[in-house]
């Protein structure tokens, strides 16, 4: 009774102002300031006491080790690199082998992953059992195992140097890695990479040309064959005008081992092996789950509308599959960039041997390091997702 | 406010950890804990190496025990930590460990920018190439072109690269982190050539299929003085490890060693006296026991005993003293006098 009475007093009243530390805005705006504050103290706590540990322990500190000589070799490098460089530039090295991996992991695991899904919702008996036998056995598998099954398993038991595997005497597989020619661009070539180019540019004007003709006539245009036809044709025109100027540079056994064309290293070959297949087995259970993810309706409404099933699984099925399949895509692309900093258990040459590896024993620099090596992690994540992000939301449903 | 409490003690935990780094004296800790924590190799034939019962053996292994011995007059209070090439630094910089005695080479940079201080020089050593005999090759001058396995954060990485530089000739590094690795790689034909210190080439090709179808090349191409390693900032830690060694030196110099020790205790030699600690106070000034040398000679024994017990031509990695003999010898090891 007596609250209630209390209650009918309190509603009399007009409403007062709430001192100010009652107030919940205020309230809730004075601790998130304190705890930021507090937050902010401890970095610079944190930050300080280690410089401050660093000089009493006299260690080097400072970013000028990355402008001095680095004075080590790198096996596998895509820019040009020697001992006189700086550790700027072995850094620069590492980064691309890191990014080299995981680009080519990525388009791998992607299109085995999807293979693999789909493979898995077949209705042929032993293609979907093996799809899920497969998968099964190498999502279970944890990775680092299965890197060095491929290296010290398979890639090791290769012949030496001088009892090479040939094949057509162009190509040779050994214990050093895969030897192939090169090819080197004699002058008057780029009319071929320039007439791709024009194909290419030619097949999206075309099938922009081609969808706005169907929606104002409903005509169809047979846009598949005849970009087919371009992107084959124009560079062969222009292959055939030139006289094909390449002339390409054969491996030849010279010394030690084989002198001359392009090299696949076994470290690299192992871990893109490795990456790829793991990774693709988690895709191809997002991709499987992605299409059983579109109700049958959908099928039975395309085809009630007369839509045969090519046009009914393009236009109907994988727009609305790919909404589901994007965002676990993506961390699946974040984890196979960050799996491959097992490089450094094989020898690959990457961002995490080369820099946090070598570069961080000779300099002892291992707090600059070891940061520089998280931010580029971290940047790489980082972009991966903003772009997938990005193709989501180009994706996403579009409500009008 | 529960989230206030959280950060208040979670930053006085900070503090209090990173208080207990910078904390005493090595000697206070240890002596404190009862034991002398020594960063060892993940196993070297001869300078650190389990043997079959899982006892850790070597060189390196002795000097620990050494420092054990002179600290508690109990060689065996040492505990081991294995460490790879890449990681040792680390963990003596943290404080992981309270000596690093993992052949680890002697050089400037190490000594100043990675916060070091070496105690002395334990083994002199220099760095050579080791080829399968099949290959053909006579000397390190014909490699041009060869792929070379090598472990990872050494001076032998560098080295390497010098002699390659300087010679004019390339060749492809793999680099693996452990040294096990770098043997299976350079076994299986991976690489041409496998290269580290020649004790390391001694003892590595042990671990071989076929020792003997590999030979080691004649060139010698660096200098590596290899020695144990403490914190700067710590000169009463800094001159226990050093006079450890100095006096295993000075001991087989005046030919104490571990049978004839307490034999010595009655010698008339002042020297003797003085490192047996019958006469002066050398233990003292090191903040030990003054029979020091008496417990490391007694329970580990004197540099020779030491040296032919773990890598002299006794042992499968045959290695003669050569540059390790005493000076009277023609060698470079000289005992700084004890007194």
């Amino acid at each position: 009774m007596a609250a209630e009475k209390k209650e009918a007093l309190v509603l009399a009243k007009p409403p007062a102002k709430p001192p100010i530390w009652n107030d919940p805005r205020y309230r809730a705006l004075f601790f998130q300031v304190l705890v930021l504050g507090g937050i902010i103290l401890l970095c610079v706590f944190l930050v300080h006491n280690t410089l401050a540990n660093l000089a009493r322990q006299g260690i080097a500190s400072g970013f000028e080790f990355l402008g001095r000589t680095s004075g080590f070799s790198i096996s596998m490098h895509l820019i040009s690199y020697a001992e006189e460089n700086t550790y700027f530039r072995a850094f620069l090295v590492g980064l691309l082998n890191t990014l080299l991996v995981s680009v080519i992991g990525i388009v791998l695991a992607t299109i085995f992953g999807f293979i693999l899904g789909i493979a898995r919702l077949s209705k042929n008996w032993l293609i979907a059992k093996l799809a899920t036998v497969y998968i099964e056995t190498l999502r279970n598998i944890p990775l680092l195992l299965q890197l060095f099954f491929w290296y010290f398993g398979i890639l090791r038991q290769l012949p030496g140097p001088r009892n090479s595997i040939a094949l057509f005497d162009t190509f040779f597989l050994n214990i050093r890695g895969l030897f192939s020619p090169q090819p080197i661009p004699q002058p008057g070539f780029w009319w071929i990479p320039a007439a791709l180019g024009v194909a290419i540019a030619g097949i999206i004007f075309l099938a922009r040309w081609a969808r706005k003709r169907q929606e104002q006539t409903g005509e169809q245009f047979p846009v598949f064959w005849t970009s087919l036809g371009l992107i084959i044709g124009l560079p062969l025109i222009a292959t055939l005008i030139t006289g094909f100027p390449l002339k390409w540079n054969y491996p030849e056994l010279q010394g030690f081992n084989f002198q001359g064309g392009l090299v696949l290293i076994p470290e690299f070959v192992a871990l893109v092996l490795a990456l790829s297949l793991y990774t693709a087995t988690f895709i191809a259970e997002i991709v499987r789950a992605g299409i059983l993810g579109v109700s049958h309706g959908q099928t039975e409404a395309a085809y009630s509308l007369g839509l045969r099933p090519t046009p009914t699984l393009r236009l109907v099925i994988i727009p609305q599959a790919l909404r589901i399949i994007i965002p676990p895509l993506t961390s699946q692309y974040l984890n196979l960039t960050k799996n491959s900093s097992l490089a450094a258990a094989i020898a690959y040459p990457d961002l995490v041997l080369v820099f946090a590896g070598t570069v961080l024993m000779q300099t002892g620099q291992a707090v600059e390091i070891i940061g520089i090596t998280m931010a580029v992690y971290l940047t790489i994540s980082l972009l991966i997702s903003g772009l997938m992000n990005w193709y989501n939301k180009k994706m996403a449903l579009v409500e009008r | 406010m529960n989230l206030l409490r959280t950060l208040v003690v979670s930053t006085a935990i900070a503090c209090f950890t990173f208080a207990g780094v910078a904390g005493a004296g090595t000697l206070d800790d240890v002596k404190r804990k009862g034991f002398v924590q020594c960063g060892v190799s993940q196993g070297l034939p001869g300078f650190s190496n389990p043997d079959e019962k899982g006892n850790w053996t070597g060189i390196d292994v002795d000097i620990c025990r050494a420092v054990a011995a002179a600290i508690f007059g109990d060689a065996s209070k040492v505990k081991y930590t294995p460490l790879s090439a890449k990681e040792r630094f680390t963990a003596l910089q943290s404080g992981e460990v309270d000596v690093l005695s993992r052949n680890t080479t002697w050089t400037l940079v190490r000594d100043t920018a990675l916060g070091l201080n070496f105690t002395g020089v334990t083994y002199y050593d220099g760095q050579g190439f080791m080829v399968p005999k099949k290959l053909g090759v006579k000397s390190a001058k014909e490699l041009n072109g060869a792929s070379v396995c090598v472990n990872i954060g050494t001076t032998t990485e560098l080295n390497m690269a010098d002699f390659f530089r300087a010679n004019k000739m390339e060749y492809k590094p793999v680099v693996f982190e452990k040294a096990d690795e770098v043997v299976a790689a350079y076994d299986a034909g991976r690489c041409d050539v496998y290269t580290t210190d020649r004790s390391g080439l001694a003892a590595q090709r042990l671990k071989l299929k076929n020792p003997d179808a590999h030979m080691v090349l004649p060139e010698i191409i660096s200098k590596e003085p290899l020695g144990p390693v403490v914190r700067h900032g710590d000169d009463q830690w800094f001159d226990l490890v050093k006079w450890t060694l100095y006096a295993m030196l000075e001991a087989e110099e005046y030919g104490l060693n571990s049978k004839n020790v307490d034999k010595m205790k009655s010698s008339s030699d002042p020297v003797v006296k003085r490192l047996l600690g019958i006469e002066g106070d050398m233990g003292k000034n090191l903040g030990v026991d003054n029979n020091w040398v008496y417990n490391i000679v007694k329970q580990v024994g004197n540099y020779s005993e030491v040296y032919d017990r773990n890598v002299g031509p006794a042992t499968p990695l045959k290695l003669e003293r050569g540059a390790n003999a005493l000076w009277k010898e023609g060698g470079l090891q000289y005992g700084m006098p004890v007194r």
